[in-house]
């Protein structure tokens, strides 16, 4: 095949404009996005916390007051001031919920793991003295609207974390069973988790990303809850 | 979208149309132009975030201020961007106007800004936003760009909430999130589904070209011949 015909030279265009253009309006551009976030960040960091503070006392039911507490050295349980935060860098927080008696009603924590769409991320709330799951609430996903996201409400669903087994072996270092999900209507143990017909995938997510979430914490709370102490002042109330 | 209908793009950019004033600016966006039903331009937030009526309105709420205050700022600096790289500058002026929107939309509510998921920030691409841009604002004074935007995602809100209302209706048996029927209902899942927004966007488009295709015989038959009724 021949060359084809070179296209005729185009009119040089000045640089000049073009430049000014461009720089000009992503200033302007920057400036209003720095703007907007100046102007929304407190409100953002405020309704984060307040949907946290009020998971909190949701995957806790019984609880009437809550504060924040934080893994120091690996083992032991190290108390913080203010209300619920944002896990921030490497802290790996967990919610203490206090009722009105000042007894330990469980701990609230936060676990996530990769669902059908993308990571899903939980609150749930561990009691050491039941020995169980007792209430679980997703902070975010994004499964399928209509099917995966019945993990959000399906009542059904929901039922299994309100009593969910958390059975450690004799040596309390890890799970005597694993929490699994099963099919729609084959739950027969206490650790099994009753899935949703359509929403196979986003329920095995859950129950592993709570599997691997319990297996790291359980076996850290239950020999120090005596860390748990109601009646600092910073606790906070629904 | 194509490219601009005259090869030298500094005559379509001097082109400054005199005529509709800003009210019919807005009515043509809304109606005879709309995004949705007519131009069928924006597809793809159109169908996803149509699965209830609350996420359709705050979807098209949230494009409205976006075409609004994009197409108001492309038309204040169309004569210093020189048409070389206009549409680049126009994304940069959509894309910080999105962001600051998505700000707005996490302090107004957490809840709903996770109902919307990625589609608030892909409103970036929505092509009838670089489209109005490209038509209209880089060739139209401030106000008449401004009301051609505000017009313009007043219609696609209006047909947001046309299938977005169908669909929470028919497959979960709300609207706004109150219940409408007992629980004798058994909702059609298949409408909250992606496929359910074809059918919707379909049952739509079928309603609103047969509305059209009847003022224009109407029109036509009121008219005499040849004085061009489009």
């Amino acid at each position: 095949m021949n060359a084809p015909a070179p296209p005729p030279a185009a009119p040089p265009v000045a640089a000049w404009p073009m430049f000014r253009a461009m720089v000009g309006i992503g200033l302007i551009g920057g400036l209003l996005i720095v703007t907007a976030f100046e102007l929304t960040f407190e409100k953002i960091e405020k309704n984060k916390a307040e949907a946290l503070q009020r998971a909190i006392f949701h995957v806790l039911p019984g609880a009437t007051t809550s504060q924040p507490y934080r893994l120091a050295d690996g083992d032991r349980f190290e108390r913080l001031q203010g209300g619920a935060q944002v896990s921030k860098g490497g802290d790996r927080l967990v919610y203490a919920g206090f009722d009105a008696s000042g007894a330990l009603v469980g701990l609230a924590i936060e676990a996530q793991g990769m669902g059908y769409q993308d990571t899903i991320r939980v609150l749930y709330g561990y009691s050491p003295g039941a020995g169980a799951i007792v209430g679980m609430e997703v902070l975010e996903s994004k499964e399928t609207p209509g099917l995966g996201d019945k993990i959000i409400v399906d009542p059904g669903f929901l039922k299994n974390f309100e009593r969910l087994a958390v059975v450690l072996d004799a040596a309390g270092t890890a799970l005597e069973h694993a929490i699994v999900a099963v099919k729609h209507g084959e739950k027969r143990d206490p650790w099994q988790v009753d899935g949703i017909t359509g929403a196979t995938v986003s329920s095995k997510a859950v129950a592993n990303l709570l599997d691997a979430s319990v297996r790291t914490w359980a076996p850290k709370i239950v020999p120090r809850q005596a860390d748990f102490q109601a009646g600092s002042e910073s606790e906070v109330k629904p | 979208m194509s490219a601009s209908s005259t090869s030298d793009p500094a005559v379509n950019r001097a082109v400054e149309l005199d005529g509709p004033s800003p009210t019919d600016e807005f009515v043509k966006g809304l109606w005879r132009e709309n995004p949705v039903f007519v131009t069928v331009l924006g597809m793809c937030p159109t169908l996803a975030v149509s699965n209830s009526a609350k996420n359709a309105l705050a979807m098209g709420l949230a494009t409205t201020v976006v075409l609004a205050m994009s197409g108001a700022t492309i038309s204040a600096v169309r004569k210093w961007v020189p048409s070389e790289v206009r549409i680049a500058t126009f994304i940069l002026i959509i894309a910080s106007f999105v962001t600051a929107v998505e700000y707005a939309l996490q302090a107004f509510s957490l809840e709903l800004h996770k109902a919307l998921g990625a589609f608030i920030a892909l409103i970036v691409v929505n092509c009838q936003i670089l489209g109005r841009a490209e038509a209209f604002a880089s060739k139209n004074r401030v106000v008449p760009s401004l009301m051609d935007g505000l017009g313009t995602g007043a219609g696609f809100t209006f047909a947001l909430l046309c299938l977005g209302g169908v669909r929470e209706v028919l497959g979960n048996g709300t609207l706004f999130g109150a219940d409408l029927f007992s629980e004798r209902f058994q909702p059609w899942v298949i409408f909250i589904l992606p496929s359910g927004g074809f059918f919707t966007l379909a049952a739509w488009l079928l309603f609103f070209n047969f509305l059209r295709k009847r003022a224009q015989e109407r029109r036509t038959a009121a008219l005499p011949v040849g004085s061009g009724a489009r």
